[in-house]
């Protein structure tokens, strides 16, 4: 098959390509439905999007700004090598991280279809910050499940989101991780589907929520292309995000996908290395599968049992990846790599140091991937990194990691 | 005829309602888990349904996960699971077995080769929670060549609208879900249940086994008046637990699922299968 563009995915079942569906019991299958009908009315009605693009701009804080990165560009630069990077601030988000974009989206979504409760998982607590958030602002009860482990390194966030007005689950079972505060969600949503919905922080889940999370996410890629024609006059050379489930590398990555010349790269949580069992890079160490509603790549064992994933940052640490991406993947258009826990923390505090922006070890993940080739392109490369989120609630953990005592 | 249809009817002729119960494959181990398989036709099971342990039972309560996790840690895979089914037929061959679970399993052993394993192990049915009639195609293209059943599951939301969705296609019996959660937890009312189950028995001749919920030979005896068969789970599996390595606690299954058994109706004898 040839494809005439990477844009117009998923088809009406929702798959791109073998990837995506909607592998749900049949108890939520009405409500993904209906989740699907009303998103296909909301995405037309300009009403909708009026009410989103006024938070957007005044509650977000959007447009973030394009950044050129004149340290960090200089600091990379070798003999006459050395790309020109430039960071989309997506750190300077109200709550600190791209998250509330697809939050203010869905949040809007729930209240158009008379939902009057908002469930959400969370890994590094910014997808459950900005859903509290959210839901604060529009008076919705909303309860968070977060896994054990992240409870502990994240505690900035669960205080945050107490704070907002959440409730926060500690979620014990399984690995005590991401997926297993995604099996849980699923638990309460398949028990209260007649009042509740749920907030997927990711790419991911049944269609329509990966079309759907990367359409609200799109606003990166759109200001990014409309930035840099005001600044370069020009598109991109490349473009790098991190990626757990993918949600911030895929809303930067969409509005280019038919732009031949614009390479991509998604960078996975390598962890101790994808040579050893510790790591999240679904892509390069996992196979196709089926978990929480989608079909896509996930690490597992011979016998189709998921495995943990790991990595220093709690948002990468996700044993499976948005199903768009999986068939980006497939199809070449988008480069994926890794890098290692230790390639990141080196990366957080180098961009601290240079550029004064403490960034969330997410993103810490493509500037290490940065690191790497930003000395091999040439001066003229145009190279933009997602910022993805600020590194505030990550101190403890890096602290740690370098044997700090705070 | 497949050992299902003609299970249930026995089962009609014979004015009994089906018991199905469910256990997991390798819990409490692998040896045990078969030898309370065996047992549970003279204990009373009409049809027996099995888990194949999954890391990640999103449609489960605590019970059933923790069982599933049981299992995986005594060793269990896909392998041993239809093993098991084997070694069960080695001296059962009128009992219905259904192997339950998820989608994962299936897709890492390679569907085309599970349908052909499961059928020559002598599976009859699946029920696989995690494909919903519009993502069961890749499936069912084995499972149909192989005679094997693909059980669909009806809930409380498949409103009317969906109902013909879900029974295009569907063979063997329905599982009623009986409330919006997870395994487990509390059971139906019976009231609010009754005008769906009406709905169904319209557009289907299916039998419809009802599920979730039910724990007690109360709770049986009065779910069974509104279908074919009730389907009890986390109860049994709360007494496999306790069994110990010796088969201690193996008596308190039986007579658990004896008692569900004894207020759905008199048994026919094996001969009439």
């Amino acid at each position: 098959m040839t494809v005439n563009s990477y844009k117009n995915q998923p088809d009406e079942r929702g798959h791109f390509g073998q990837y995506g569906g909607r592998y749900v019991a049949e108890t939520l299958m009405p409500l993904v439905l209906s989740v699907e009908k009303a998103w296909n009315e909301a995405k037309v009605d300009p009403a909708f999007w009026a009410q989103f693009d006024d938070l957007a701009k005044n509650y977000i804080g959007r447009p973030s700004p394009l950044y050129f990165a004149e340290k960090t560009t200089k600091h990379f630069t070798n003999g006459d090598m050395g790309a020109k990077i430039y960071f989309k601030r997506d750190e300077l988000n109200h709550t600190g991280a791209h998250k509330i974009n697809h939050c203010i989206g869905q949040v809007l979504l729930a209240m158009r279809m008379g939902k009057t409760r908002i469930i959400a998982e969370t890994g590094a607590g910014q997808h459950g910050v900005a859903t509290a958030t959210v839901c604060a602002l529009f008076d919705l009860p909303c309860t968070i499940f977060m896994g054990a482990k992240d409870v502990e390194r994240q505690s900035p966030n669960v205080f945050r989101m107490k704070l907002l007005g959440a409730e926060v689950v500690s979620v014990t079972s399984g690995s005590a991780s991401l997926k297993d505060s995604m099996n849980e969600a699923m638990r309460d949503w398949v028990t209260n589907v007649h009042d509740t919905y749920y907030l997927i922080g990711t790419v991911g889940g049944p269609h329509p929520f990966p079309a759907m999370v990367r359409d609200f996410q799109s606003i990166i890629g759109k200001e990014t292309k409309e930035q840099m024609m005001e600044r370069e006059g020009r598109l991109p050379d490349t473009l790098i995000a991190a990626i757990g489930g993918g949600s911030n590398a895929m809303g930067l990555f969409h509005p280019f996908l038919d732009d031949a010349d614009v390479h991509m790269i998604g960078v996975e949580a390598g962890g101790m290395g994808v040579d050893t069992d510790l790591h999240a890079a679904s892509l390069e160490g996992g196979k196709p599968g089926v978990l929480h509603g989608m079909q896509t790549y996930f690490l597992q064992n011979d016998d189709g049992q998921i495995q943990e994933a790991h990595s220093i940052s709690a948002g990468l640490d996700y044993p499976g990846i948005g199903p768009e991406h999986a068939w980006l993947f497939d199809r070449k258009r988008v480069e994926y790599v890794s890098v290692t826990d230790k390639e990141a923390l080196d990366a957080f505090q180098l961009c601290s140091k240079l550029e004064g922006i403490i960034p969330a070890l997410e993103p810490a993940h493509a500037l290490a991937h940065v690191a790497k080739i930003a000395g091999t392109l040439p001066k003229d490369h145009i190279l933009v990194m997602n910022l993805c989120g600020r590194g505030d609630k990550d101190i403890f953990t890096v602290a740690d990691k370098l044997g700090v005592k705070i | 005829m497949s050992r299902i249809k003609k299970t249930f009817e026995v089962l009609k002729a014979s004015g009994r309602k089906a018991l199905v119960t469910f256990t997991m494959a390798g819990d409490p181990s692998i040896e045990n888990s078969l030898a309370v398989l065996k047992n549970l036709p003279e204990a009373g099971a009409d049809l027996i349904e099995i888990g194949m342990p999954f890391t990640d039972p999103a449609a489960d309560g605590l019970t059933i996960q923790h069982a599933g996790q049981r299992a995986l840690k005594a060793g269990a895979t896909m392998k041993t699971t239809l093993q098991i089914v084997r070694d069960f037929r080695v001296d059962n061959n009128h009992t219905p077995i259904i192997l339950m679970g998820y989608a994962n399993p299936l897709y890492a052993y390679g569907l085309e080769g599970f349908a052909k394993d499961a059928k020559e192990a002598g599976v009859d049915g699946l029920i696989i929670v995690d494909l919903p009639p519009e993502e069961d195609q890749d499936l069912r293209k084995f499972t149909d060549a192989q005679g094997i059943d693909m059980i669909r599951l009806i809930t409380p939301t498949t409103d009317a609208d969906r109902l013909p969705v879900v029974l295009e296609g569907a063979s063997g019996f329905l599982y009623y879900v009986s409330i919006t959660g997870v395994t487990g937890t509390a059971k139906a009312d019976l009231n609010a249940l009754k005008p769906h189950i009406d709905l169904i028995k319209a557009q289907s001749d299916l039998p419809i086994a009802i599920g979730f919920g039910i724990k007690t030979p109360n709770d049986a005896q009065e779910m069974s008046a509104l279908g074919d068969a009730v389907v009890v789970g986390s109860s049994i599996v709360e007494k496999v637990k306790d069994i110990g390595e010796n088969g201690d606690g193996m008596g308190d299954v039986t007579s658990l699922v004896r008692s569900l058994s004894d207020v759905l109706g008199p048994r026919p004898d094996e001969g009439a299968y």
